[in-house]
């Protein structure tokens, strides 16, 4: 049985451009640019020097010392053999078009691997080897977030795994043709996934409906292969935006993860079904993330297709491969509901699954906004049941109570309402501006906080000092005194004792209120 | 022309236009525009046209005052609207300055005083028609007597004449020209204690609602289905407004059938089907969630039974709508769909509400 979500919207696929097509060989190009960050999380260190030789396959950065990586962090491999020309900052896929530090490798055209270690007997192996063997791999979450995968193999109380094969975004084809070619890979490591995560009940391939033949071939590599834990294949509606995580959940299991949560909350673990084939890659056949099937379409291309891309390969040169000529102008990487523009002389990275060299009359121009009409087409397509418009009424006016109380960052940015929009308001932009603003507003909050605690304290602490200035001051005036009247008590050392004794109370509330301090800036 | 792209995804767009949901809109009331043609004469379709323009004209005066785009403002269609709407609403030969002061009340101080479209609390065409029905009743009684019970039937010329320059035709007083409309007659003759058999003998009542008015409304009903159809518009309002003022005629005319109408009679006399289709559909003064609609065509329709019944007006779209209005924005408030992935109910957790 399956369920659905809220609103949705069935879109020009324009898949038949790229799909079903014979695979374009792989291009090896004389010079590969390899971000030092592709994922989520920590940026890699390269531990190369310009000018060293590297061998196919052989890591060249990642985060934490040489023989233990940081987990948050993926590691960077060297597409194929080759010298390291320089490392230096380029242009990469990043929404304020920043450049970011990149390993240039200068290819030999060898294509000589590294000693490699196959884990042959995978279904039986020790769960921590495989593991590690998926962590050194430099695994990410191949549909596009890029979360590092071993961090979603935690062994905890997972009982669901699910394949997501649905790839809803307009153009790509690259899992539907992964499925169809390389089915086996997929389901093997989805086996792989179990086996790490134990304790899986159950593991669901769901794939689009409209891909039938993807899904015949991995029905029959279901069918053929052994693994322990029971897997089906489903098919499930084609309706953007089902290939979203949270969607493809309740469409499966008619459960919604908690605004907030991660799937795991639910017992839920989703992982792509790219990064399953790659998973399977790593451990039987010890190759690490070093290539991947990418899209090449839009009508600017002639020959239009799937082909496995060299991480690292610039745009351009893929592009010129496939028989667009194109330099210097802007493509779009991913779909053209999700994607982003970039430029030619970016390159692909392992998040990389669409390369859309358009032409005019594929993707329209902006036209001009008009005034919102509140007609709320907006909601009615909305898959997480928000209110656009008035969230569009919110960003404008800067009501940020009113975004979070709307709930605001439950927003996926799937671009259902702009695409239905009549009045063409570029809805999920300002979406994005809200919550940047209301992230900004909670680190004001917190500055603001600090900053209150620290002139609290330089109000005490300019207390403290007039008090032992006082102090002092008391002191001598009675030393003055004695000098003159030489009386034999002892007021002078209970006028020193009594300074003494306010100086060390006001060092300890000082040492108090610095570890306040600390505390809330931590 | 690559520059042109939006900034960000998504960067392909559906074919909704506002223009061409405004012009489905007029275009879904030609259906009812012709009946109207056809019983009352030519006298509409001549408001309709002088509406058009002047209000056109409004709007261009407005937006030039208000430093604001002019021909993409323009363009949308939606000042059109209204003034189709208004020009319906109107009796067909009214005096030409009725329109003008019912469109200056639209269009410059319910539209664009209060910031323009998409931004005004009331919608613009009932703001004029209650201030036109409050200040000068008489002229907007000014009903004319369906052709197939008249005498007399004015020619195209004659009506340009009786709205521009309120000559009459030789021969003929302003009696022989109008008559009180079936709610009218209804509520009179219910004052004077007769009962509703009696009253229906009346030669303008025709099955349901008044002869011609009938066919008029069954040709706004038609455009309506087609606008839901087209999902120009979504049921919820109109099947909450005309259900309610169903249920709530069936209820009364179960009580007593002798001085309550029937449910049939409300639904096709004066401006239920216009209303319930057409104006409490326009987006921007209504509600926008699924159950604000509901809510909101519900609260129309039992407005309208209570104040055809007990009020002093006796139609009463145009006030249930605009007292509807008042509440959207507290509906809008409180029917909040339930996010996904909350288990939040909208009323709960209300700190900041306003």
């Amino acid at each position: 049985m399956l369920w659905t979500f809220h609103g949705g919207l069935h879109l020009d696929d324009h898949k038949a451009l790229s799909a079903n097509k014979a695979q374009i060989p792989m291009l090896l190009p004389d010079v590969l640019i390899l971000p030092l960050q592709q994922h989520i999380g920590l940026p890699a260190t390269p531990f190369i020097q310009v000018g060293d030789n590297v061998l196919k396959g052989q890591m060249i950065a990642h985060c934490g010392s040489r023989f233990t990586p940081h987990p948050r962090s993926a590691p960077i491999h060297a597409p194929t053999s080759g010298t390291v020309l320089a490392i230096e900052d380029h242009p990469v896929l990043h929404p304020s078009g920043l450049s970011a530090p990149c390993v240039v490798i200068q290819t030999d055209g060898q294509e000589q691997w590294r000693e490699r270690q196959p884990i042959d007997d995978f279904l039986h192996a020790e769960r921590a080897v495989l593991h590690r063997a998926v962590m050194k791999a430099g695994i990410v979450g191949l549909g596009g977030a890029g979360f590092p995968s071993h961090l979603k193999l935690e062994p905890n109380s997972i009982d669901t795994l699910i394949i997501n094969g649905a790839e809803c975004e307009p153009y790509i084809t690259c899992d539907d043709h992964l499925m169809q070619h390389n089915s086996d890979e997929v389901v093997q490591g989805a086996c792989i996934f179990a086996r790490i995560i134990g304790g899986v009940k159950r593991c669901i391939i769901a794939i689009e409906d409209n891909k039938p033949q993807a899904l015949a071939a991995i029905q029959q590599s279901v069918a053929q292969l052994q693994c322990k834990t029971p897997i089906v294949v489903i098919a499930i509606p084609t309706l953007y935006p089902t290939g979203g995580e949270r969607q493809l959940i309740k469409v499966l299991t008619g459960k919604e993860v908690p605004l907030g949560k991660i799937p795991a909350h639910l017992n839920i673990i989703m992982h792509n079904v790219a990064t399953s084939a790659a998973v399977y890659r790593a451990v039987a056949k010890d190759e690490p993330m070093i290539a991947r099937l990418v899209t090449v379409t839009g009508k600017a291309v002639k020959n239009a297709g799937n082909v496995s891309v060299l991480l690292g390969t610039p745009i351009d040169s893929l592009l010129r491969h496939c028989g667009c000529d194109r330099q210097n102008a802007p493509v779009m990487i991913g779909g053209p509901m999700m994607g982003m523009q970039a430029t030619t002389a970016m390159p692909v990275i392992k998040t990389t699954n669409c390369i859309l060299a358009y032409d005019s009359t594929e993707m329209p121009a902006q036209q001009q906004a008009r005034a919102c009409i509140r007609c709320g087409r907006c909601a009615d397509v909305c898959p997480v049941q928000l209110l656009p418009q008035q969230l569009y009424w919110y960003t404008k006016t800067k009501d940020f109570n009113q975004l979070e109380q709307h709930n605001l960052n439950a927003c996926i940015e799937c671009g259902c309402c702009a695409y239905v929009c009549p009045s063409h308001i570029p809805l999920v932009q300002y979406y994005r501006h809200a919550k940047s603003g209301v992230r900004q507003r909670a680190v004001d909050k917190k500055n603001a906080e600090i900053a209150k605690r620290r002139n609290e304290f330089k109000l005490f602490r300019l207390e403290r000092e007039k008090a032992e200035r006082q102090a002092r001051h008391e002191a001598k005036k009675a030393r003055t005194l004695n000098k003159t009247e030489k009386p034999e008590d002892n007021s002078d050392k209970q006028a020193l004792i009594q300074a003494a004794i306010a100086r060390a109370k006001a060092k300890k509330a000082a040492q108090q209120a610095q570890q306040n301090q600390d505390n809330t800036a931590l | 022309m690559m520059n042109a792209l939006p900034t960000s995804s998504p960067f392909v767009h559906s074919d909704n236009q506002v223009q061409s949901l405004m012009l489905q809109v007029l275009a879904a009331l030609l259906p009812g525009l012709m009946a109207y043609i056809y019983f009352f004469g030519w006298g509409v379709l001549i408001n309709l046209c002088y509406a058009s323009v002047l209000a056109l004209a409004l709007e261009a005066l407005m937006l030039w005052l208000r430093r604001r785009p002019l021909l993409t403002t323009l363009s949308d269609g939606s000042v059109l609207v209204t003034a189709s709407l208004l020009a319906l609403a109107l009796p067909p030969l009214a005096p030409w300055w009725l329109l003008f002061i019912g469109l200056i009340f639209a269009v410059v101080f319910a539209k664009h005083l209060y910031g323009g479209l998409g931004q005004n609390l009331f919608n613009p065409a009932m703001v004029a028609y209650a201030v036109l029905l409050i200040s000068f009743p008489a002229q907007m009684s000014f009903w004319p007597v369906i052709a197939e019970l008249s005498h007399y039937q004015p020619s195209f010329i004659d009506s340009f004449k009786l709205i521009f320059f309120e000559t009459l035709p030789t021969g003929f007083g302003l009696d022989a020209l109008t008559s009180a409309t079936s709610l009218d007659t209804m509520k009179n003759l219910l004052d004077q204690a007769q009962n509703i058999a009696m009253i229906k003998k009346e030669p303008i009542f025709g099955d349901f609602g008044a002869k011609g008015w009938e066919w008029i409304n069954n040709g706004y009903l038609l455009g309506g289905l087609w606008l839901i159809y087209r999902g120009v518009i979504r049921w919820h309002i109109p099947v909450a407004v005309l259900g309610s003022l169903f249920l709530t005629a069936t209820l009364f005319f179960f009580l007593d059938s002798d001085v309550h109408p029937s449910p049939l009679f409300h639904m096709f006399s004066g401006a239920a089907i216009l209303g319930a289709f057409f104006i409490a559909t326009d987006p921007v003064t209504a509600a926008t969630s699924t159950k604000g609609k509901l809510i909101f065509g519900f609260g129309i329709g039992v407005l309208i039974y209570v104040i055809r019944t007990w009020g002093s007006y006796p139609d009463a779209v145009a006030f249930s709508v605009l007292i509807m209005n008042m509440f959207v924005p507290m509906l809008d408030y409180y029917s909040k769909p339930r996010v996904f992935g909350t288990t939040n109910h909208p009323m709960k957790n209300d700190d900041h509400a306003v």
